[in-house]
């Protein structure tokens, strides 16, 4: 799922259970999981295979 | 006085536990109205077990080093008969039936335990702020936080209210204390002190271990827990010739500037002294804090998901908000985490492969004010909780033992940590390192006048 679709989703579902007040720490998370998903130890299906990875 | 020196005087009678359980007993009465380090004194019992410790060596029965020593427990360990609240409304009429593994074994080597400490809620923080008892308050500055989440601990053993003191910790929760407090913290290898019977907050990043006055104590305390009563510390690792790392990059970026120079005097001393100091990198050291971030929500979460929904009410809000907020990782993202965790491990135990420890400070500022949500750490203004975790949460997350030694006091006179880091599985390893490193940190000294027991 993209971040920002996922971060309309999350801030909507929040404020329909009565929690706007996490609004501000979903859109802190949504640069965290950037950060995570643009670090060079991610691999995806297309590409080679990384030091340090294992097949699970 | 310490658990090696208590040892030494219990058994040559010149104290009885009875007479050191009453003293810390008199502590806690006279200074936690003011410091809120205990949820729980469990005098009637602390008592009669120090009594009963005094009648087992009287009738020759030596239990070991912790033998009618006075302990206080966080209060996530399940001690029977007793709550387990983990600082939370959410565990309201809770009685444990029995008790957790790491419990049973100090009683059988017939530790005291005088009380259960105050934490931050649930061990989600690093403040000890967020309680339903109130904030546990730093005996150096009680307007100041003790650190987290096991504040209460360190607060009680700084004060004089226990010798040591049983902690948890998944981002830094006994080391951050332990330095805020001025005294020593050890996190063991992932694994190996069992955290059955103790509330969880991450089961990937969970440990239990002891916070105490001195490296040999935290050794006795450890091994205890492990079920080994009789052991005895290993001999110091001599410094000259140990080989020391410090991950500079990342690590050494934040640091308050009497922080800092506290770090690099215990550098020079230990330079001094014949230990080879090295300066090494962790490549993907700025991604610790997002890796860390998205483990632990997710955990946590899982946990608390069904009290979420039935008592939300129950949390003190800033916990309940981060905890709704890890409802929300999505399972892709947190395998991307475990990816990277891995990843840090490999580095890690890379870094460690041609020292005996890595070094840093374990807090990169001095107990922070209650009540901050920001830090100014030189030109640069931070959330004190990202900064307090910046320097302990990645051992929890690949698992290595670590340490942290005080490291002198701040011209205020606040405590400063100096952190030592071992290969995994190996604590024993980092304990003989500590043991040798520690009188080259300066000593963090007690915040009153009087140790218990003179």
């Amino acid at each position: 799922m993209k971040i920002d679709v996922w971060l309309q989703s999350a801030v909507a579902d929040a404020e329909r259970r009565g929690l706007p007040e996490l609004k501000p720490l979903l859109e802190a998370l949504a640069k965290t999981v950037a950060a995570v998903r643009a670090a060079d130890f991610n691999v995806n299906a297309s590409s080679d295979a990384k030091p340090g990875h294992e097949s699970r | 006085m310490t658990i090696e020196e208590f040892g030494r005087r219990f058994r040559a009678r010149e104290v009885t536990s009875a007479q050191v359980t009453e003293e810390c007993l008199q502590r806690i009465e006279a200074d936690n109205p003011r410091l809120n380090a205990f949820i729980l004194v469990m005098a009637d019992d602390a008592r009669q077990q120090a009594r009963d410790a005094d009648r087992q060596l009287a009738a020759g029965n030596d239990l070991g080093p912790l033998h009618g020593v006075p302990i206080s427990v966080k209060d996530l360990y399940d001690i029977r008969g007793t709550a387990t609240t983990a600082a939370s409304r959410v565990r309201e009429g809770h009685i444990a039936q029995r008790d957790a593994p790491t419990i049973a074994h100090l009683r059988q080597a017939g530790a005291v335990f005088v009380g259960k400490t105050n934490l931050h809620e649930f061990a989600f923080g690093t403040t000890n702020e967020d309680s339903a008892f109130g904030p546990a308050r730093n005996p150096f500055d009680p307007a100041r936080s003790p650190g987290g989440s096991s504040g209460g601990s360190a607060a009680s053993v700084a004060a004089g209210m226990a010798l040591a003191t049983l902690g948890t910790c998944t981002g830094g929760s006994i080391r951050i204390p332990a330095a805020a407090c001025g005294i020593v913290g050890l996190k063991p290898s992932y694994g190996e002190v069992s955290t059955e019977g103790i509330v969880p907050l991450s089961r990937t990043f969970d440990h239990a271990g002891p916070l105490a006055q001195t490296a040999a104590d935290a050794c006795l305390v450890y091994h205890a827990l492990l079920g080994d009563a009789g052991a005895v510390p290993p001999a110091p690792m001599p410094v000259k010739g140990m080989r020391l790392a410090v991950p500079r990059r990342y690590f050494c970026d934040l640091l308050d500037d009497e922080v800092r120079a506290r770090f690099e005097e215990a550098l020079n001393r230990l330079r001094d002294a014949g230990a080879h100091i090295a300066d090494v990198d962790l490549r993907h050291a700025g991604d610790i804090a997002a890796i860390y971030l998205l483990i632990v929500l997710a955990d946590a979460a899982e946990y608390h998901a069904a009290t979420l929904e039935t008592m939300p009410d129950r949390y003190t809000p800033p916990v309940r908000l981060r905890l709704e907020m890890g409802q929300y990782v999505l399972a892709e993202d947190y395998v991307r985490a475990l990816a990277g965790r891995t990843v840090l491990r490999r580095e890690v135990d890379a870094a460690l492969a041609q020292h005996d420890a890595l070094v840093l400070p374990t807090l990169p500022i001095p107990a922070p004010s209650i009540g901050a949500t920001t830090v100014k750490v030189g030109t640069a203004t931070e959330p004190v909780r990202n900064v307090m975790l910046r320097l302990t949460q990645l051992f929890n997350m690949t698992g290595h033992p670590a340490i942290s030694l005080p490291n002198g006091r701040t011209a205020s006179g606040l405590p400063c940590g100096l952190q030592l880091v071992g290969c995994r599985g190996q604590t024993d390893g980092l304990l003989r390192v500590a043991l040798g490193c520690e009188r080259y940190a300066m000593s963090g000294s007690s915040p009153r006048s009087g140790r218990v027991g003179g």
